[in-house]
C-alpha cells in the first residue's frame, strides 16, 4: 500500500484485517446540522477542561452526554499556545533550539534533533557518524521516556498509581542519565545545527547498558505482569477508542496511535533519516486500533528502542561530534583567541546566526507521538524566514471523537491518555 | 426503676472505646494508605512533619545556647495530624449557587453512618469484671484487694453472682441487618452531596454512587445469609460464639463469599477499583467536588473509617471475631493438654486479636487500592449484578441446601 499524503516514498506494509470483534460505535456521529437541530432533550452538555485533571496540560472538550455516553465531542486546543512559529523568525537558528525543547516536552532531544536535521539539510551539510550515532541514542532514550511518560499517565488515570510510579521511577532515572551529557534533565538543548553540544563518554555508554539491565527492562517486564492480563485492564482498554484504519489515515494518524490499527508507518523504517537504515528493529503494530494496542505498541516500542540503543552503543565510531563547516559550526576557542579569522567567523555566527542558502526544506523524524516534522524556509539570512512545526498530537487531536463518540464519559480519559496529547506540542 | 450504673459504665467504656478507636484508625490510615503506597511504589512517603526538638550548641562566643536542630518525624506520623488541622483551619467555603442545607446535610451523613455502622461489632470477648483482677500474678498483691472487692460489688448482680458484659456497643438481635441498613442510609450521602452542589460533575458523581451503593448492597446482604444459616442467627455477637473453632470460621466455611463480600463492601466504601462516584481522573472529585475544608475532610474521614469498619466487619463474620485460635475461656487447649491463662490475659488477648485481625484487613484494603486499576461505570453495574448477585444467590441455593441435609441428620 501506497502512502497516500506521502507519495513517493516507500510503500509501507499493511498487515491483513483481521475479523473485527468490536463494533465501529462512533457510527453515532451526526453532523454540526443534525445536532443543531435536536433538542438536548435527555442529554447534557458538560465543559471538561481547560482546567480539569484529565486535560493533561491544557485543552478543552465540550462533550454532549446522554447518561454516561457521550454523543458529541468538541476538542477546542490552543490554550498553550505560545507563538512558537512566530518566535523562531526573529531569532538566529541557534537560538531556536531551546525553544524546541518545548514541544514535546516528554521527548525534547527528538524535537532538537528533528529541528536542526531540518536546517542541516538547508546546509546540506552531513554531519560526522559519531554525531548521528549519539543523535540515534539520544533519541531512542527520549523516545522510552515519552513512551514511559504516556502509559504511565494513562494509567495513573486509570488509577493504576503504584504502575504509574514504576514507569515516572525509571523516566526520571533516564532523564538523570542523560543530563549527566547534556546538563538539563528536561529542557537539554543538546543538538547543534552541524553537530551536538557535548560529546558522550565511552564510561556513559557503559552505563546506558548496565541502567537497561538492572532497572529498565525488569520493571517493563513488572508493567507486563501488572497490567497485560489484568482484567479490570483489559476490560477499560480493550475495545475503547477504536479508530479504523482508513479513518486514522485519512485523517492523518501517525506514530502509535496510527500503527495501533495495524499500518506499520514510522518515519524512521519508511524515509530513514539520520542512520536508522543501519540497525535492526521491528515496527510493532496493533490490531484493532484501540487503547490496549496503542498501549502494547508503545511497550514495544521501548523494547525496540532499547535494541536500537544497544545496537548504536556497539558500533559506535570514535571522531568529532561537530561538522567541520565554518557555515555552521564555531571555530575551536584556541582559534577564535589565536587569529582573526576565526574570531570573526564566531562573531558573526553567534550574531547573525548560521545562514543557509534561501530555499526550503522539510524533514520529518519519528518523535514519541508520530511524524514530528519540521518545514524551514531561508532567505539567506540567519534567521528562518518561516518556521512550521507538524505537530502530531495536533492532528490526534483533530480525530479524537471518532474514538470518543459512543463511548462512556469515563473512556475519554484512557483515549486522551493513549492518544499521549501533549500541549507544548499541540498548540505551539 | 434504679438505673443500671455498672452498664452504664461499661456501654459508656465501650463507646469512648469505639470512638476512639475508630477516629484514630481513621486519622492513621491516612498515613498507613500514604506510607504503603509510597513503599509499594519504591517511594518514602510522608516524612515532612516534625516536632522540633531543642537541643544545646555551643554558642559562637561561648556559653551555651538552645538550637532547635533537631527534628522528631516519627516516621511521619505526625501528618496525619497536620492534615487535621489543616482541614480545621481552612476557609470553608460554600459555592454560592448550592442548597445550604442539603449541603450541609451530606458530610455528616457520611460521617455518621459510618460510625453507626461499628455499634453492633463485638471487638472483645466476654468480660466478668469481678474476675479481672484474679490470676497467679495480680492476686497476690494484696493492695489490689480493694480494687477487687469494689468490681465484685459494682458489677454483681446483688445477689453475690458475678455479671457478664460483651464489649460490643450494642447488642441487637438483628446485628447484620442493622449494619446493611445503616451502611444503605449512607447512599444519602453521596446521593445529596452530589445533587445539592448544583454541578454537572457532582451530579454524575452523586448518581453513580447512587446506582453503585444501590447494586451493590444486594449482592452485599446475599453474599452473607449463607453464613446466617450456617449459624442459624444474624446476631453477630452469637455469629461469634460459635466461630470459637478454627473450623467455624467464615473464611472456611464459605471462603469464596468472603471475596465477594470484601468485594461487595469495597464498592460501598467507594475506594478504587470501584470509585467511579469519585472518579477522580474524569469527574474531578465526583460528588464532592464543591466541597471544602472539613466538609470534604469529613468525607474523606469517612472514607478511612469505613476501611477500619469493613475490616471489623469481615473479621466478625469471616476470621472469628475476637477469637484467637484455640483460646478459650480459661486459657488454650491443645487436644487434651490446658494453658490456663487468667481472665485478664484472655480478655487483653481477645483485644489484641481483633484489633490484629482488623488492621491485618485494613492492609489488605489498601494493598487492593493501590494495586488495582479502577473499573468504568458500566462494568461495575455488570460486576454487581451479572456476577457477584448470581454467584451469591448460587451460594444461597447451594448452603440452604446443605445446611437443610446437615440439620436433618
Amino acid at each position: 500500500m501506497a502512502s497516500p499524503h506521502l507519495p513517493g516514498l516507500k510503500d509501507f506494509e499493511v498487515r491483513d484485517d483481521p475479523a473485527y470483534p468490536f463494533p465501529h460505535r462512533y457510527r453515532l456521529a451526526r453532523t454540526e446540522e443534525e445536532r443543531e437541530e435536536e433538542e438536548l432533550d435527555t442529554r447534557m452538555i458538560i465543559n471538561i477542561g481547560p482546567s480539569h485533571p484529565a486535560m493533561h496540560g491544557t485543552i478543552k472538550m465540550v462533550v454532549e452526554l446522554d447518561g454516561e455516553t457521550i454523543t458529541a465531542v468538541d476538542v477546542i486546543p490552543g490554550y498553550l499556545h505560545r507563538g512558537f512559529e512566530k518566535e523562531a523568525e526573529a531569532h538566529t537558528y541557534n537560538q531556536v533550539i531551546p525553544y524546541t525543547d518545548r514541544l514535546n516536552y516528554c521527548s525534547p532531544l527528538i524535537n532538537n534533533f528533528g529541528y536542526c536535521e531540518t536546517v542541516e539539510k538547508l546546509f546540506e551539510v552531513k554531519v560526522p557518524e559519531r554525531c548521528e550515532y549519539v543523535r540515534v541514542i539520544m533519541s531512542e532514550l527520549s523516545r522510552i521516556t515519552d513512551h514511559l511518560t504516556a502509559v504511565g499517565a494513562a494509567l495513573m488515570e486509570l488509577g493504576a498509581m503504584t504502575a504509574f510510579l514504576y514507569m515516572i521511577e525509571q523516566r526520571d532515572y533516564l532523564w538523570e542519565h542523560i543530563a549527566h551529557v547534556t546538563g538539563a534533565r528536561m529542557t537539554q538543548s543538546y543538538a547543534r545545527v552541524g553537530g551536538l553540544a557535548r560529546d558522550v563518554t565511552p564510561d556513559w555508554l557503559e552505563r546506558t547498558r548496565t541502567l537497561f539491565r538492572e532497572q529498565l527492562v525488569p520493571r517493563l517486564q513488572d508493567i507486563h505482569g501488572l497490567l497485560d492480563r489484568n482484567r479490570i485492564f483489559i476490560d477499560r482498554m480493550r475495545g475503547v477508542g477504536i479508530v479504523s484504519r482508513e479513518d486514522a489515515i485519512n485523517y492523518g494518524f501517525t506514530g502509535p496511535v496510527l500503527r495501533s490499527t495495524g499500518v506499520q508507518l514510522d518515519c524512521r523504517r519508511y524515509s530513514p533519516y539520520s542512520i536508522y537504515d543501519r540497525f535492526e528493529f521491528d515496527v510493532p503494530t496493533g490490531k484493532y486500533g484501540d487503547n490496549y494496542d496503542r498501549y502494547f505498541v508503545r511497550m514495544r516500542e521501548m523494547e525496540e528502542s532499547i535494541r536500537i540503543v544497544e545496537q548504536a552503543i556497539d558500533s559506535i565510531p570514535g571522531g568529532p561530534i561537530r561538522v567541520d563547516d565554518a557555515r555552521v559550526s564555531l571555530p575551536p576557542k584556541a582559534e577564535v583567541y589565536g587569529n582573526i579569522e576565526a574570531l570573526m567567523n564566531h562573531f558573526k555566527l553567534i550574531m547573525e546566526g548560521p545562514r543557509p542558502p534561501a530555499g526550503e526544506k522539510y524533514h520529518a523524524v519519528e518523535g514519541g507521538n508520530g511524524e514530528l516534522g519540521f518545514y524551514v524556509v531561508s532567505d539567506g539570512t540567519g534567521r528562518p524566514y518561516k518556521c512550521r512545526v507538524r505537530p502530531p498530537s495536533f492532528i490526534h487531536m483533530g480525530g479524537i471523537h471518532l474514538m470518543l463518540l459512543g463511548h462512556q464519559v469515563a473512556d475519554i480519559v484512557p483515549v486522551f491518555g493513549q492518544i499521549n496529547m501533549i500541549g507544548g506540542e499541540c498548540d505551539r | 426503676m434504679t438505673l443500671d450504673w455498672a452498664f452504664l459504665l461499661i456501654t459508656a467504656v465501650n463507646l469512648v472505646a469505639v470512638i476512639g478507636l475508630l477516629l484514630n484508625l481513621g486519622g492513621v490510615l491516612t498515613w498507613v494508605e500514604r506510607k504503603q503506597a509510597a513503599v509499594m511504589a519504591n517511594r518514602i512517603g510522608a516524612n515532612r512533619c516534625y516536632i522540633p526538638v531543642p537541643v544545646p550548641a555551643k554558642a559562637p562566643g561561648g556559653g551555651w545556647k538552645v538550637r532547635w536542630s533537631k527534628r522528631f518525624t516519627l516516621v511521619g506520623l505526625f501528618h496525619a495530624i497536620a492534615d487535621g488541622m489543616k482541614m480545621l483551619t481552612k476557609e470553608d467555603y460554600t459555592p454560592p449557587f448550592v442548597n445550604r442545607f442539603i449541603y450541609n446535610l451530606a458530610p455528616f451523613i457520611a460521617f455518621v453512618t459510618v460510625f453507626a455502622t461499628f455499634a453492633v461489632i463485638p471487638f472483645g470477648g466476654p468480660v466478668e469484671p469481678a474476675r479481672l483482677l484474679d490470676g497467679p500474678l495480680l492476686s497476690g498483691i494484696g493492695a489490689l484487694d480493694g480494687a477487687r472487692a469494689w468490681l465484685a460489688g459494682f458489677f454483681g448482680d446483688g445477689s453475690g453472682a458475678a455479671r457478664t458484659f460483651r464489649l460490643q456497643l450494642a447488642d441487637l438481635d438483628i446485628g447484620v441487618l442493622y449494619v446493611f441498613a445503616v451502611s444503605g442510609t449512607g447512599v444519602f450521602a453521596a446521593a445529596l452531596a452530589g445533587w445539592s452542589s448544583n454541578n454537572k460533575f457532582s451530579l454524575l458523581g452523586g448518581l453513580r454512587a447512587s446506582a453503585q451503593m444501590i447494586s451493590y448492597e444486594v449482592a452485599l446482604g446475599l453474599s452473607v445469609i449463607g453464613l446466617f444459616l450456617i449459624h442459624g442467627t444474624v446476631d453477630l455477637g452469637r455469629i461469634v460464639d460459635q466461630q470459637q473453632s478454627l473450623w467455624m470460621w467464615g473464611i472456611v466455611l464459605q471462603p469464596h463469599m468472603f471475596f465477594l463480600f470484601l468485594a461487595a463492601n469495597i464498592a460501598e466504601n467507594k475506594r478504587i477499583p470501584f470509585d467511579m462516584p469519585e472518579g477522580e481522573s474524569e469527574l474531578v472529585a465526583g460528588y464532592f467536588t464543591e466541597y471544602s475544608a472539613m466538609k470534604m475532610g469529613m468525607f474523606m474521614m469517612s472514607e478511612f473509617v469505613a476501611i477500619a469498619v469493613i475490616a471489623g466487619l469481615v473479621t466478625t463474620l469471616f476470621f472469628g471475631g475476637y477469637h484467637v485460635p484455640f483460646l478459650y475461656d480459661d486459657g488454650f487447649h491443645f487436644g487434651e493438654s490446658v494453658v490456663p491463662l487468667s481472665h485478664l490475659t484472655v480478655v487483653v488477648l481477645r483485644l489484641a486479636s481483633f484489633t490484629l485481625k482488623v488492621l491485618v484487613l485494613c492492609w489488605f484494603q489498601i494493598l487492593i487500592r493501590w494495586t488495582l486499576p479502577k473499573f468504568r461505570y458500566d462494568q461495575v453495574m455488570r460486576l454487581g449484578w451479572k456476577m457477584l448477585l448470581p454467584i451469591s444467590l448460587a451460594n444461597l441455593v447451594l448452603t440452604a441446601g446443605i445446611a437443610q441435609i446437615v440439620n436433618a441428620r
